[in-house]
């Protein structure tokens, strides 16, 4: 077999495991959307503001210690103990959900009927609003976050596709975990909108708010629960982008690759959240292989949206969107 | 009274469509003009220019060049920073390879090339609507400032990867580069953002700004009453760009001088543009200078009274910055969605009828 055809096996496997992780951002997207209606821009801040905090609790920071110590010439800085990584998400996954709770409260409750736009601006305020929090919180400095995921090349894989093409495939660890628990975490979204009574309600208020209504399902609390579930999604994806690449501003930039994704696989479409995360991220790393040197590389920034555009050019509500039906 | 219709007789059709039919208001706007134009210019100096005027006179351009295709025409665009930066490396390009010619030319020329880029990433949004196109518009974003970091053409194959303006001159006068001064390049832009106000003002008002009205609130009812869907979105798209691409230009070439594609026109510039006609009200030509004069205005003041007065450290200023812009865009889309614009608008009706409430 030719190098070039072995380079673009490991590009292709390299781009699913990437893909899978921008699925995991764009289930986020998905989850809110379909049960509010709300095309929520501040996933990505979500998962920076998720990571920062764990990050914080684990290491004992004092919240707002910068601040706290500019307004009153104190010295604080941390409260001089560890919390175990399980604990610390546990506490984060409160705080996360009192997040969700106060967006509800101070937010979207007043926002309801507004024009889908309108919140989508609400949102992108949102997203400023909480990167101002996060980094006031916990302080803007990047930080590494290790919760015990293994990294690193995995020594098996290597072996074995050393042994069958004498080229080992470089695929790391931490790729592989992130796979297992985006499927974890999808087959876990499924079994609750499908099983329990608040996922049924979640999916009725999805389909229609004001029958859910009516037959006494409680919109603000499913909101509440929406959000909490978005979080907590943002938590793992956090976790997962921030112990590859550090916990820092540009981890709320994922929300930014997760939109071509939600726009190939439609926005209200969970399987289509994870196809087109797969599509992209093999697509951009291939084009990035095979055109990227010809046009002088970092072709990354741009391909997913390019491609996506011109996808909705021929299918406007993406892979698996339900039918636009427009009426006057 | 002060703010009367009354006694105010209109005995000319153009009198009676002028743009501001009352009589203080048009004086109001007189007066703004000629401060504008006949005392700022004796008294400006480099800081009033550099903080504050410069910056708001290019924005309110790129603003009201927004406002025509979000808040009049519908059609919600996250390509402003891209679109800005088409403007200013046009200009470059046009002022490296014309030295001689005016910069009034070179500016507008530079907005013509930006308005047909804009058309081109305007096309997909005859297929696709609402949010996937906001989306859409963001491959233009990203697509444009790949374009002008990576193709060495588009700076001159400069090492740096940067673009810095020349020193040129419009009738003999230096507007850009260091030596120029400040009320010559407040005058420039100030031009620059009187006509493109009044070519909104009056284009939203006639045939085209209501088709674009008609195409914003229902597109489908907009084609069936005989609005060429295809025309009005694609002339929203050519008019907005080419305002945009003149604020594109002048901020470049007249306010900073010297440009890194990604740091001045990346994603943040295009969110900030949007806030501004959030912020001052989407659909209105008032609301685009008010919005553009909060957000330049916001951070200078922010910046004054938690360094200087309060001695807070820069950092946290800035993270405050963050969430007081936040926290005020989504105060303002819960109490008033239509933005500074509408409080003018009520405050205006309730002037009219003082000192009686009803």
């Amino acid at each position: 077999m030719s190098d070039q055809l072995i380079f673009a096996m490991e590009v292709t496997l390299n781009g699913l495991m990437a893909g899978v992780l921008y699925a995991l951002v764009a289930l986020g997207f998905v989850l809110i959307y379909k049960a509010s209606g709300i095309f929520n821009y501040a996933q990505g801040v979500m998962a920076l503001f998720a990571a920062m905090t764990l990050v914080g609790i684990m290491q004992g920071q004092v919240p707002f210690a910068h601040l706290i110590n500019a307004l009153f010439g104190t010295h604080l800085h941390s409260f001089g103990w560890n919390v175990p990584a399980l604990l610390a998400i546990l506490l984060t996954v409160v705080v996360m959900v009192g997040f969700a709770w106060a967006v509800q409260v101070v937010v979207m409750r007043h926002l309801v009927g507004q024009e889908p736009i309108i919140l989508f601006m609400a949102t992108i305020g949102l997203a400023y609003f909480l990167e101002g929090v996060a980094d006031l919180m916990w302080g803007s400095e990047i930080k590494t976050l290790d919760v015990g995921l293994p990294q690193g090349i995995n020594v098996w894989i290597d072996e074995t596709t050393f042994g069958i093409f004498g080229y080992g495939f470089f695929i790391d660890n931490l790729d592989i975990v992130a796979t297992v628990i985006a499927a974890l975490l999808v087959a876990g979204l499924v079994l609750f909108s499908q099983y329990t009574k608040q996922g049924r309600a979640m999916r009725a208020v999805a389909d229609d708010h004001q029958a859910a209504l009516s037959v006494g399902i409680s919109l603000n609390y499913i909101w509440v629960l929406v959000w909490s579930v978005a979080g907590f999604v943002a938590l793992v994806a956090g976790i997962m982008w921030g112990t590859k690449s550090g916990v820092q501003f540009s981890l709320s930039l994922i929300a930014l690759k997760a939109l071509p994704v939600l726009m190939l696989g439609g926005f209200t479409s969970i399987p289509g959240a994870i196809v087109g995360g797969l599509i992209i991220g093999v697509g951009e790393k291939l084009f990035e292989f095979l055109v990227g040197p010809l046009v002088g590389g970092a072709t990354e920034n741009w391909f997913a949206y390019v491609l996506a555009l011109l996808f909705l050019v021929f299918r406007p509500q993406g892979l698996f969107g339900e039918k636009i039906i427009e009426r006057v | 009274m002060f703010y009367r219709e009354a006694g105010d007789f209109k005995l000319s059709y153009e009198a009676d469509s002028q743009t501001f039919p009352i009589r203080f208001d048009r004086y109001r706007y007189y007066a703004v003009l000629v401060v504008a134009f006949g005392i700022i210019p004796f008294v400006i100096n480099d800081y009033w220019a550099n903080a504050i005027l410069l910056p708001f006179l290019i924005y309110s351009i790129a603003a009201i060049g927004l406002n025509i295709l979000v808040g009049y025409c519908g059609q919600v665009s996250l390509g402003t920073g891209g679109f800005m930066a088409v403007g200013a490396y046009a200009c470059y390009k046009l002022m490296t390879a014309f030295p001689e010619v005016s910069m009034f030319i070179h500016v507008v020329l530079a907005g013509g090339i930006t308005g047909v880029v804009c058309v081109l990433f305007g096309l997909p949004s005859l297929r696709i609507k609402g949010f996937y196109l906001a989306v859409a518009t963001l491959a233009a974003q990203f697509f444009l400032v790949w374009l002008f970091n990576r193709v060495p053409w588009f700076y001159n194959y400069s090492a740096s990867g940067q673009i810095s303006a020349p020193e040129r001159d419009t009738f003999g006068i230096v507007i850009t580069g260091p030596n120029a001064q400040a009320w010559a390049t407040y005058l420039f832009c100030l031009i620059f953002l009187t006509a493109c106000a009044l070519i909104a003002r009056n284009l939203t008002r006639g045939t085209q700004g209501r088709k674009w009205m008609a195409i914003r609130d229902m597109d489908i009812a907009a084609e069936i009453i005989g609005v060429n869907p295809l025309k009005a979105k694609l002339s929203a798209f050519a008019v907005s760009g080419f305002f945009i691409g003149v604020s594109g230009a002048l901020f470049f070439a007249i306010y900073l001088g010297a440009v890194e594609v990604g740091e001045a026109f990346g994603i943040t510039k295009s969110f900030l543009v949007l806030f501004m006609i959030i912020i001052g009200g989407l659909g209105s030509i008032f609301g685009s200078f008010a919005g553009a004069a909060f957000l330049v205005l916001l951070p200078v003041v922010l910046k004054v009274v938690g360094v200087d007065v309060l001695g807070w450290p820069t950092d946290i200023v800035a993270h405050f910055q963050l969430v007081i812009v936040g926290a005020l865009i989504v105060t303002f889309l819960i109490l008033e969605p239509h933005g500074l614009a509408q409080l003018w608008r009520v405050a205006k009706e309730k002037l009219r009828l003082w000192p009686f409430p009803h």
